[in-house]
């Protein structure tokens, strides 16, 4: 041919190589290995038990879809019970902890009153204290208080690490606020707390609500304090309930364990999915600034 | 005109001064918080530590035994394999988290479409009840439906496929896998966010300078990122080294013992088997590795916010 090669054509193909190489292939692995389990979790959930144990049919995808396992789910488990004290759970929980976290960031945020560091940090370091290093003792704390094996259990235990989470995300959410509209609400007459309730907090409502969908998800996750604070069947959370009811034993009920495992991972996917990078910017407010 | 000066009290009392003085308020407004802290977590924590210097069983409040629970676990062959796993998992995972969680924030960084979705979509195994994801896992790790397998031996590369959690080796491979499963959206979403707060004109910059794009990485985007990275890290350390559910629901620390991390054996010696006093001494020997990192992750964040 005597049409000649213009310069970009030739180095044209290698781009598209290196596309391919550096990040479609590793592109593809990744949704392989994070998103997988999901697409698993979802064809098994809909595979009749006649396909789902014949080995001769393949796995990877459902011929007859059927509900049945939903039906099990629903007719023979106490799902619906337990969804039901999830979401009691989380709501009071999270309720609670905004309670009593929205204000505490706002005086660790504007206040300034002796020792207010020292609680900062004290707030913080609880963040960071895991729950299995107090799981055990906080059986007997309940039992003190005569909470035990019941869902109220839960309900008073989970502020122990949503609040901290709350008071940390908020007082950093606060300090993002000018503080100028609170000294004109003083200056016109109002209290200190009126300009916190009737200003601050207003403005702050994308903050409290994005922590408030976080504290919500976190008690909706949460596992070892509901499975070692509460025993009785009818009390349990989605979590303890889909994994002790569902695998006894030697005998495992997958095909309803995976439909549970959907059901209840299904409504903090929709929710999170939409703040989740408020949440990962909060928790690493502070560093990102360097 | 004559203006009408209404007196301003020079002091005011009661009620409103508790809600309108600086200090009275923040103490006020603090003290809910405070209290709950003292009482639901300092209170337990000294309970642990009572509980771990007795020889307290759940039939039994036992007596006063000094160190010697913490005494005997150095010599107890199971505690000591426990130790030994809890680190493995932790620094496997951290690293598989490391490095899939940098290269996948490096990926969601490009420009391409269905970023939102892809992006949404990757961060599902971070999102979902812990539990219930690795249920997911547990099924795909059965012995004998395991698709992992089922794919192997199709692609024409093993005969019989693996006994992901019935060989021991393979077991605690298997935990630290799904454990880093777990966290790596969390690693790639943070530094994700610190790798778009880096302004474009530092790479123009380094660029007219003559940098290569593997100097590029690593002159400006790693010195950059650093701050998020670690802070993500020694997180990410805490979670994975005190984690429970991704054991307890694999493989409930077996097959004999293998998989045992601190957190399902405290819970086994505590509580299944009944051996308090020894179940809160287990988990005490936490304690150093997280107040180590705690301490270390206070200084730099007020480093951080002093600059």
């Amino acid at each position: 041919m005597s049409t000649k090669l213009q310069p970009g054509e030739i180095r044209g193909n290698s781009p598209r190589m290196e596309r391919w190489l550096f990040f479609y292939i590793p592109m593809g692995f990744a949704l392989f290995f994070l998103v997988g389990p999901f697409y698993w979790m979802l064809i098994t959930a809909l595979k009749p038990d006649s396909e789902l144990y014949d080995g001769a049919k393949s796995p990877l995808y459902v011929a007859n879809p059927s509900l049945d396992h939903f039906r099990f789910l629903f007719e023979k488990t106490e799902f619906v019970t337990w969804t039901w004290n999830t979401m009691m759970v989380a709501t009071l929980s999270t309720a609670i902890a905004l309670a009593m976290g929205v204000p505490a960031g706002y005086a660790l945020a504007r206040l300034r009153f002796r020792g207010s560091e020292l609680i900062g940090t004290a707030i913080f370091v609880t963040y960071l204290v895991p729950s299995s290093l107090l799981f055990i003792p906080m059986v007997e704390v309940m039992a003190q208080l005569h909470l035990d094996d019941s869902i109220w259990a839960l309900v008073v235990v989970y502020p122990t690490f949503l609040v901290p989470f709350v008071t940390w995300l908020m007082s950093g959410y606060f300090r993002t606020i000018p503080s100028e509209l609170e000294d004109c609400a003083r200056i016109d007459g109002m209290t200190r707390l009126g300009a916190m309730w009737r200003i601050a907090i207003p403005l702050a409502r994308p903050g409290i609500l994005s922590a408030g969908i976080f504290a919500f998800t976190l008690s909706w996750n949460e596992f070892i304090y509901a499975l070692t604070l509460v025993t009785a069947s009818a009390e349990r959370t989605i979590p303890v309930g889909v994994l002790v009811q569902l695998t006894r034993a030697d005998f495992y009920f997958w095909g309803p364990l995976m439909a549970g495992a959907l059901l209840g991972s299904v409504p903090v996917a929709i929710v999170y999915s939409f703040f989740v990078d408020q949440y990962a910017s909060g928790l690493t407010a502070g560093a990102v600034k360097g | 005109m004559s203006a009408t000066v209404t007196p301003v009290p020079t002091r005011r009392r009661g009620l409103v001064w508790l809600i309108d003085n600086e200090r009275s308020l923040g103490y006020l407004l603090v003290a809910p918080v405070v209290i709950l802290m003292l009482g639901l977590v300092a209170y337990p924590f000294c309970v642990a530590v009572g509980y771990a210097l007795t020889d307290r069983t759940l039939a039994d409040p036992g007596v006063f035994v000094g160190l010697d629970n913490f005494i005997d676990l150095f010599d107890n062959q199971i505690y000591l394999q426990t130790l030994r796993n809890t680190v493995i998992f932790t620094a496997g995972s951290v690293a598989m988290r490391l490095v899939f969680g940098v290269g996948l924030a490096l990926l969601l960084n490009e420009h391409f479409r269905f970023r939102r979705l892809i992006r949404s979509a990757v961060l599902l195994p971070w999102i979902v009840p812990t539990v219930l994801g690795t249920m997911a896992w547990l099924w795909m790790f059965n012995p004998n439906f395991s698709v992992l397998n089922w794919m192997l031996v199709h692609a024409g590369l093993m005969k019989d496929g693996f006994n992901w959690l019935t060989n021991p080796d393979l077991a605690l491979f298997c935990v630290t896998l799904v454990n880093a499963w777990r966290g790596t959206p969390f690693m790639a979403i943070t530094v994700l966010a610190g790798l778009q707060a880096i302004p474009q004109d530092l790479y123009d910059a380094s660029a007219i300078d003559g940098a290569n794009k593997l100097q590029r990485f690593r002159f400006v985007t790693l010195p950059l990122v650093m701050p998020v990275l670690l802070t993500a890290l020694v997180l990410s350390i805490i979670w994975t080294f005190s984690d429970f559910g991704i054991v307890y629901g694999l493989t409930k620390g077996g097959p004999m013992n293998a998989t045992q991390v601190l957190a399902t054996l405290s819970f086994q010696q505590g509580l299944a088997a009944g051996n308090i006093g020894e179940g809160a001494a287990i988990s005490l020997t936490m304690l150093p590795v997280l107040l180590i990192l705690i301490i270390w992750q206070l200084r730099r964040i007020r480093r951080s916010t002093v600059a």
